[in-house]
């Protein structure tokens, strides 16, 4: 069988269609979009469909409120830095413990600067306290960034409550959109959200392609200056090739929502149903009844996420884990944390993230190979007795290492 | 994914002496607190000899903790005890041709369950002499901890203070930020304030070598250069002690704690560099313990 990719949420493979429709932007139709002469010729025509077909998918109201970017990461800190930036008054920031690390790290360096970072913590199912946020809102605060949905746990957050309570606080809402966008549907022009940051390549679009949402009216601040590409909003030379990749990218996107929302769905929750039934002490993460289609995360306890993706690997699977070795920073998953997944089960989640280009019967040959996985390593495990192949009696007892 | 070498995917898909040794005499436990990787270390020690006759781990870890796990159970079977303290986690790096700067303290991890069981099996309490920090320098696998000692213990102020004293910081740079950050919390903690554009500690200066030395000039001339790094090696509580100078060949001794500390194979690297500036000629530096055994030529 094929390599198996069900590591979707970390990026997708370009659809062949949207690669089709780059290629005259790199051999033929290469001009800037600025130059009078054929060369340019419809590039800005071009342009134009791409922000068009963008809007359709996230329901904007007008393509001009479409900035293309680099990437999700460049979304997020603009609408961050524009919303400090045009209200030097506001010192406070909210966001949530679990964002991503585009958010997350540019707020711990705020904080460094003398803002206030207020981080909303999640409960064990991942989910947010919206009282707690009602009280945390207040006319020192410059701009609430909270996730559309989590990358890890697919858990998807009431953001567009959340903005609606911000509006009424005269709060400025932002949301980093870059999971949700494409996986579930979306009318922005019907919510009170001003800014929302999307990524071209969790969506079958290339890599180096972001777009931001700015609601008509929203105070702005750009973070690059120079020419007057996107309205003066995001300088440089647009990244032609790749924007039409995006706005075709986001069409076929929308034709495959209910696909998405059914038959992807199925197999996750096929995947997910399977291990737990024939894997012992394995649990999914998250909040089971309000996640992304395509996601699911679980936690083989006693193991640890790192291991079992070099044998997942090894059996030409490819998934990612949330264990403190996979992320190069040593660091075990904050958003395990955040929920309170004891270490031994923290360090073992795997997320495994579908698309619409994987099949069923590849969900049967994950499920052939799991159990066995984990059956390997749980042998190594201080933590696990072989013998009667369940955890040893109390474990967190039965072996103590001086840690340090 | 982490650029594991041939031998640590070896040892990782099929590992050695698994599991629990039955009857085992000496058991070390330890974790590392970094990344949640924890080990159980079990001998089985002959009480006549003191030799390691049997040895089993069971590791939660990633891919290299199990391969460290393995590459050791390997390395100290068949050792008496005293060899077996010996073995440091470059060894077992180096039997796996190597890890990835940000996994050595995997095998940091088996040497320390090993000086647990060894511990263990004569009754002693094993205490930890080291703490691990947030990998701040990639280039030369160096902690945040360490960096904050030696900002402490030197009175560093500048970045290139810091590198001078850790090396951290002078590979890529890109760790220039994390240091700078270290230093304004360590100054801020010292009630002073970090200046980027301080004047960094003057080195000792060791005059360099214009014409060409004799044998025991050459000798002096070393010793002049181990001494003037030797404040930085005390700082961290280590010393080093010149043993042989054989043709261009140092034979070195690192001791207290630059004996098998994480750090030591730079610190020789970092020391021939010094000696080779000042004596203009290639020197190299070898740990003592790889000399050829002396041969006494009277028998």
């Amino acid at each position: 069988m094929p390599d198996i990719y069900l590591d979707n949420n970390a990026t997708t493979k370009v659809d062949p269609a949207v690669v089709d429709v780059m290629i005259p932007f790199f051999l033929e139709q290469y001009g800037n979009p600025s130059s009078i002469h054929k060369f340019a010729d419809g590039v800005a025509k071009a342009l134009k469909k791409a922000r068009g077909q963008v809007q359709e998918l996230i329901g904007a109201e007008h393509d001009s409120e479409i900035i293309f970017t680099s990437c999700g990461t460049e979304s997020d800190s603009t609408a961050i830095l524009s919303a400090i930036k045009a209200q030097p008054n506001r010192k406070e920031i909210i966001t949530t413990t679990v964002e991503h690390a585009a958010i997350l790290n540019l707020c711990e360096n705020l904080e460094k600067e003398g803002y206030t970072i207020h981080r909303l913590p999640v409960d064990k199912c991942g989910r947010l306290n919206l009282e707690a946020y009602k009280k945390m809102l207040s006319d020192q605060v410059a701009i609430v960034s909270v996730m559309w949905a989590n990358n890890e746990t697919g858990t998807i957050f009431p953001v567009v409550e959340m903005a609606e309570m911000a509006h009424e606080a005269g709060v400025m809402f932002h949301t980093d959109a870059v999971q949700a966008v494409g996986k579930i549907p979306m009318m922005l022009q019907d919510t009170k959200i001003d800014m929302l940051s999307l990524s071209g390549h969790k969506l079958h679009a290339p890599k180096g392609i972001g777009v931001l949402y700015l609601r008509r009216g929203t105070r702005y601040r750009p973070l690059l200056r120079g020419g007057h590409q996107e309205r003066g909003r995001r300088a440089g030379t647009e990244n032609t090739a790749s924007i039409v990749g995006l706005g075709r990218a986001c069409e076929l996107a929308l034709e495959h929502m209910e696909y998405e929302n059914v038959q992807v769905k199925a197999m996750r929750d096929r995947l997910e149903r399977g291990i737990i039934e024939q894997i012992p002490n394995s649990f999914i993460t998250g909040d089971l009844n309000n996640r992304l289609p395509n996601t699911t995360d679980i936690a083989f306890e006693y193991i640890e996420g790192e291991a079992i993706l070099m044998l997942l690997n090894k059996a030409g699977i490819a998934a990612s884990s949330g264990s403190a070795c996979t992320s190069g920073s040593l660091e075990p998953s904050h958003v395990m944390r955040a929920m309170q997944i004891p270490y031994t089960a923290a360090h073992g989640t795997i997320r495994f993230s579908f698309s619409r280009y994987n099949t069923m019967s590849e969900v049967d040959e994950v499920l052939k190979v799991m159990p066995d996985i984990v059956a390997v390593l749980r042998k190594l495990s201080p933590y696990w007795d072989s013998v009667t192949n369940e955890p040893v009696a109390n474990p967190e007892a039965a072996f103590t290492p001086t840690f340090k | 994914m982490w650029d594991y070498s041939d031998k640590v995917k070896e040892h990782f898909f099929t590992p050695k002496n698994a599991g629990a040794v039955v009857d085992a005499n000496a058991v070390g436990e330890v974790g590392s607190i970094s990344c949640g990787d924890a080990l159980r270390l079990t001998l089985k020690v002959n009480p006549e000899t003191e030799v390691i006759e049997e040895s089993g781990f069971q590791t939660f870890g990633c891919g290299s903790a199990i391969a460290s796990s393995s590459v050791l159970t390997e390395i100290i079977k068949g050792m008496t005890l005293d060899e077996a303290l010996k073995v440091t986690n470059q060894d077992i790096a180096n039997q796996l041709d190597g890890l990835p700067p940000e996994k050595m303290h995997c095998s940091v991890m088996g040497r320390e369950a090993l000086q647990a069981a060894v511990a263990n099996y004569r009754g002693e309490e094993w205490k930890d002499d080291h703490e691990e920090g947030a990998l701040i320098c990639k280039c030369f696998a160096i902690d945040a901890v360490m960096i904050e000692e030696m900002i402490w213990a030197n009175k560093l102020r500048t970045v290139e203070d810091v590198t001078n004293f850790t090396k951290a910081g002078g590979g890529c740079a890109a760790c220039h930020e994390d240091i700078e950050a270290i230093l304004e919390k360590v100054l801020a903690e010292k009630g002073e304030k970090f200046d980027p554009s301080a004047a960094p500690i003057e080195k000792v200066e060791v005059e360099k070598v214009k014409t060409p030395l004799t044998n025991l000039q050459r000798i002096k001339k070393i010793e002049e250069v181990l001494n003037s790094l030797r404040p930085q090696l005390m700082a961290d509580g280590g010393d080093v002690e010149l043993v042989e100078v054989i043709d261009n060949t140092a034979y070195v001794n690192m001791t207290g704690a630059c004996n098998g500390c994480q750090m030591s194979a730079m610190t020789i690297a970092g020391i021939q560099q010094r000696i080779m500036e000042v004596l203009g000629e290639f020197i190299r530096v070898i740990p003592a313990s790889e000399m050829k055994k002396l041969v006494n030529i009277a028998h």
